[in-house]
């Protein structure tokens, strides 16, 4: 068969799995508004979390720790200490704070002007912001604090490390969960969408019969079921993005008003292009993979009978 | 074009469905086999229309052993044979017209060559008016006429039809009987299991009789 002849089957097989879909409205419809349902769960968890992450902050501000230089230790040496450091292994940026800037933030923020009349000297140091590197774990920072803080000029170093542990351990937490709740709802799926295709092939097994009767390949008797698992697929997941879309544009609103009466300009944010194209992948390949299964297994089994 | 050379084929659990059979159809030949039930008709035209393997012996068509054929040939080869069956094995859902180009549609026969083809097909048969028809809407000599001209459709050179008039009244069944006559006359090589002695009478053609899974007489034996 030439291959333009070839493709038209293939599209017209495909057209007619969503043909057939149409003849059985209802049933198609409940069993893609479960199929979207599953997919979306696990997609609003992952949106969830990524709210949840924009909320807490920046994680790299969380990362970041202090370094306290000793009192009197001269600016260029600061300087040059932060241009060491940053050169190092392990350290992505440093940022210097020098002892007057501090100073001055600290009357702005806590609305202490006249602050630095009242005193004879400025008492805070120089203080230089490390931000680790991203391949650098909890521990690896903290190494590189307590590498840091044996330098002959440093003073301290100020690491949260019980902060930084617990929120690894919350992100691990949340991490797992969602990819928990993914392969069991994306599971589902696949047996929701083999379980269809089954009842499917049993409906059908008197034309699936006359078919090899007649000389068709199991190529040719899997295809129309392959794509109704590929409709399937597309048409759930489209569902799950409908239905994600709808519940963040409600939900968006009294969070907003919410994050209003705290003072916070946090906003809701979205669905993004990356999560939305996993969406439809995975309804596509949860619904192949659902019918691939299902054919496989229950095609060979119907042989023809004179 | 067909011959079977001590061909035994037994079933799981059962006896001899057909012990050391012999037999040669030449290309055009028109045969019948007759004898009671259970006397191996249906399992030997199984064995040519490849829905069955044999046990022992070889079934030839074209001087190829088609029992040894591969499995992901079988579909090929069922391709190159017409069958029809008592029951018909129509789709109830789809028109006349859809039923008989299924073996085009099978075998990746171009649209326009599909619509040529089937209507040739029920033109011969007699039904080109009633291409739109469902089989459930049909008479039952008319639902067999539509299993014919599925079975002629892809132009088989071999024919082989399974009690094609075990369900009609004896008008119908002539009229079908005369329907694979002229089909035989443009050099379609068949096999028609039948009991119906008096048919065969009308029509002509070889007899085969079997008896517990042997040939007990042939009317071309010795030609």
């Amino acid at each position: 068969m030439n291959p333009l002849r070839w493709g038209r089957r293939h599209l017209q097989t495909c057209i007619g799995a969503l043909g057939a879909l149409s003849r059985q409205p209802l049933a198609s419809l409940l069993t893609i508004a479960v199929i979207g349902v599953a997919l979306a769960l696990p997609a609003a968890l992952q949106v969830l979390v990524q709210n949840g992450r924009a909320a807490a902050g920046n994680l790299d501000d969380i990362r970041d720790f202090s370094v306290y230089l000793k009192p009197g230790t001269a600016l260029g040496i600061a300087q040059a200490l932060g241009r060491e450091l940053e050169a190092g292994d392990g350290v992505a940026a440093v940022t210097l704070i020098p002892a007057d800037q501090a100073l001055e933030e600290l009357q702005q923020d806590a609305g202490l002007a006249g602050l630095a009349l009242a005193l004879e000297q400025n008492p805070l140091p120089h203080t230089l912001v490390v931000r680790p590197g991203d391949a650098l774990n909890e521990a690896g920072i903290a190494a590189l604090a307590a590498d840091i803080g044996r330098r002959p000029t440093v003073d301290q170093v100020k690491l949260d490390g019980e902060w930084l542990s617990r929120l690894a351990a919350l992100i691990e937490v949340m991490r797992r969960a969602v990819l928990l709740a993914t392969l069991l709802l994306v599971g589902g799926v696949v047996i929701i969408i083999g379980n269809t295709i089954r009842l499917d092939i049993q409906n059908r097994q008197q034309e699936i019969e006359v078919m090899k009767l007649l000389g068709a390949t199991d190529g040719f008797v899997r295809r129309p079921f392959l794509y109704l698992g590929f409709w399937y697929g597309l048409l759930g997941g489209l569902v799950a993005l409908l239905l994600l879309l709808a519940s963040l544009w409600s939900l968006s609103g009294p969070l907003n008003r919410l994050a209003g009466l705290y003072g916070s300009d946090l906003r809701l944010a979205g669905l993004s292009l990356r999560t939305a194209g996993t969406l439809l992948l995975g309804g596509l390949v949860a619904g192949c993979g659902g019918a691939f299964l299902a054919v496989g297994r229950h095609l060979k089994a119907i042989q023809p009978r004179v | 074009m067909i011959r079977l050379e001590r061909v035994t084929k037994r079933f799981p659990g059962g006896g001899d469905a057909l012990r050391e059979v012999s037999l040669t159809a030449a290309a055009g030949e028109l045969v019948f086999l007759t004898g009671h039930s259970g006397a191996g008709k249906s399992t030997l035209l199984k064995l040519i229309g490849l829905l069955e393997r044999p046990t022992r012996g070889q079934v030839l068509v074209d001087g190829r052993n088609i029992g040894r054929l591969p499995d992901r040939q079988v579909p090929g080869y069922r391709r190159q044979v017409g069958m029809v069956f008592q029951d018909h094995k129509l789709l109830a859902d789809r028109t006349v017209f859809d039923n008989v180009s299924l073996p085009l549609v099978i075998a990746g026969t171009s649209e326009r060559e599909t619509g040529k083809r089937v209507r040739a097909a029920l033109d011969q048969v007699g039904l080109l008016a009633r291409e739109r028809a469902l089989p459930p809407t049909l008479s039952a000599g008319e639902q067999q006429r539509v299993g014919i001209a599925r079975a002629i459709v892809n132009r088989p050179r071999v024919l082989i039809a399974d009690e094609p008039t075990g369900n009609l009244d004896p008008a119908l069944s002539l009229e079908i009987m005369l329907l694979f006559r002229r089909l035989n006359e443009v050099g379609v090589t068949m096999l028609i299991a039948t009991h119906d002695l008096q048919l065969i009478g009308a029509i002509g053609g070889r007899q085969v009789a079997l008896a517990g899974g042997r040939v007990v007489a042939d009317s071309g034996a010795g030609a």
